[in-house]
């Protein structure tokens, strides 16, 4: 459904070029959702404004529907709807006149296109609205007929540009409804654009980071957790007995990023105080490892038959910011906050 | 993929199918204008002002024989429509800034006739403005030669179409500054309608400005209009404003055109 090669996008400003997407391959198949996760400036929007025919790519081919991007991007007009992050509708028309004059740009005939337009103002819950003008919407009804208007003509492709950047958690939720039953419905494929981590994480079935123009990863959100961060584990042992404790958490293959500590690692419901700590102060043993809670019960074996006490454990499972942090060295939160800064 | 519908075949040959872009496009913009007509009435504030205010100064000036409504009135049309026409590129930033421009760019919608489409709409606006107008001045004596008004009216949508063309141009080319949009329509539209002698005979000045009148071609459009209005169908000067509104058009349209179609955003 989407396959590209090198697809590079320069801009010429200032002083010099700044290259926002340098040479990415895309194979999207159909039925996929994909999210495109990655900070502000990665070069996400630029990317998606290249597939939806938006922006001439600098280099690189990409064909998006079957069509070509360069040389039929009329075709692909035809059979992609775009959802992009302002808002698809004019501030003075009317909401049902938008969806009417968005289905006849397709080439649908005005019964056609009144009946589908009557349709998704239903599915959508924007039915008493249809005579409002489209600026005295709510943030959320806005976004709905964003996406009503995306999908007047039953498009086999759509591309949504951060579908729920300042919406409310309500709203969010809403919206994700109607996009999921779409996908159900008409197995149309989806793919996205979000810097919101829980959003991809829950959402797509396959979620491709991108940073500084490049993609850096490319898979089952539950698989980029476990192959490129791993389970955080955290055991609490006695006083004193951190080294030799590391020494075997290191001994488990796959396991990484061993450190140690001191103090009771919060949440764990440990007693605190000298009273209900018979070996004084616990020391902590932390490390990253592939299935942690498979390796937990034989680390515990195996720190019992080294006669050490285990007082606690802890797994937490990966984030994709522990992904991204993995991947790139930054946490993708501060990567965020420091292009808005910028 | 179960519901593969790319949109219906077209019946419509090319030319065909280019009409109907034109007219959808044109369609979607009227419809605000007809049903808050208001508009309409805000966009001439301005000229209504120097009408009322300005208009009435005029009597016994030379140059500007013996009625000045007779004068003034058609210069005060083509005021309307540099006003009006030449601020249509506002809509564009608008919408280019709130993401509405994207979305229909991204239809198999001709761009040409995205341009057109709301060229005409322009036209449309400022015909009706021309029309009250007339209709305004009719009781203060103003002296109505109907095929005369017709064609003045005419003259003054193809100048609207042109003028409106070359301001979606300049909105989009500067559609990330819209501040650089209104800095320069500003700084052009003021010295044209002065030197056009729409308030004020520029003949009368004293040579330079004289000159830089004639090599202003809605200099040609204000005369021809004065003609018209007049009933004078025949006057030399119609000819000469109907090249130039001709000239102002092709120029807007090749301009307006030539950025929708390059529109990246």
């Amino acid at each position: 459904m989407i396959h590209t090669r090198g697809l590079t996008r320069h801009f010429r400003v200032k002083g010099g070029t700044v290259e926002a997407v340098r040479g990415i391959d895309i194979d999207v198949e159909e039925g996929e959702l994909v999210a495109f996760l990655g900070p502000n400036g990665a070069g996400k929007s630029t990317s998606l404004r290249m597939l939806t025919t938006l922006l001439p790519p600098t280099a690189g081919t990409a064909t998006v529907a079957g069509c070509d991007i360069r040389t039929d991007p009329l075709g692909a007009r035809r059979r992609i709807g775009y959802i992009g992050q302002g808002r698809g509708s004019g501030d003075n028309f009317r909401v049902r006149d938008e969806l009417v004059f968005q289905g006849r740009f397709h080439g649908m005939g005005r019964a056609e296109a009144r009946r589908r337009a009557d349709d998704l103002l239903a599915a959508l819950e924007l039915e008493g609205l249809a005579d409002r003008t489209a600026s005295t919407l709510s943030g959320g009804q806005r976004r709905r007929l964003d996406v009503a208007l995306g999908l007047m003509h039953r498009p086999e492709l759509l591309f949504l540009d951060e579908p729920t950047t300042g919406l409310d958690p309500h709203s969010r939720a809403n919206l994700w409804q109607h996009i999921l039953r779409l996908r159900e419905r008409h197995g149309t494929t989806i793919f996205l654009t979000t810097h919101y981590l829980d959003e991809a994480d829950s959402m797509a079935e396959r979620v491709m980071i991108i940073d500084h123009g490049r993609v850096i990863a490319d898979d089952t959100p539950e698989r980029l957790r476990t192959d490129l961060a791993g389970d955080r584990v955290t055991v609490t042992v006695g006083k004193g007995e951190a080294a030799r404790a590391a020494e075997i958490a290191a001994s488990i293959p796959s396991a990484h990023e061993v450190t140690t500590g001191h103090g009771t690692p919060p949440g764990t419901g440990l007693p605190a105080g000298p009273r209900a700590e018979p070996y004084g102060e616990p020391d902590t043993v932390t490390f990253r490892v592939r299935n942690g809670p498979a390796v937990l019960p034989e680390l515990v074996r195996a720190l019992d038959a080294a006669g050490l006490w285990t007082l606690a454990t802890e797994i937490r499972r990966p984030t994709l910011d522990d992904v991204f942090l993995a991947l790139t060295g930054r946490s993708l939160r501060e990567s965020d906050r420091n292009q808005e800064g910028a | 993929m179960t519901t593969t519908t790319v949109a219906a075949p077209r019946r419509l040959g090319r030319a065909g199918s280019f009409l109907r872009d034109i007219g959808l496009v044109f369609g979607r913009e009227i419809r605000p204008e007809l049903r808050t007509p208001i508009g309409l009435i805000a966009g001439m504030t301005q000229p209504l002002v120097f009408l009322a205010l300005f208009g009435p100064l005029l009597s016994g000036m030379p140059g500007i024989g013996e009625s000045p409504w007779q004068w003034f009135v058609p210069g005060n049309l083509v005021m309307i429509g540099v006003f009006g026409t030449s601020g249509a590129g506002y809509h564009v930033l608008v919408e280019s800034g709130g993401g509405s421009l994207e979305r229909v760019l991204v239809t198999p919608l001709n761009r040409a006739a995205m341009l057109i489409g709301r060229t005409l709409k322009e036209a449309v606006t400022l015909l009706a403005q021309g029309v009250l107008i007339i209709l305004a001045v009719l009781p203060f004596g103003f002296r109505l030669h109907p095929a005369g008004a017709a064609a003045g009216l005419a003259l003054l949508a193809v100048t609207g179409i042109g003028i409106g063309s070359l301001s979606f141009a300049l909105a989009l080319a500067a559609k990330r500054t819209p501040s650089l949009f209104w800095g320069v329509q500003q700084t052009v539209l003021f010295p044209l309608l002065l030197l056009s002698g729409v308030l004020l005979p520029a003949d009368q000045g004293p040579a330079w400005l004289a000159t830089a009148s004639r090599v202003n071609p809605l200099t040609y459009v204000v005369e021809a209009e004065r003609a018209l209005f007049n009933g004078d169908l025949t006057a030399p000067a119609v000819g000469y404003g109907l090249l130039a509104a001709a000239a102002i058009a092709a120029v807007g349209l090749a301009a307006g055109i030539r950025g929708m179609r390059r529109a990246a955003l």
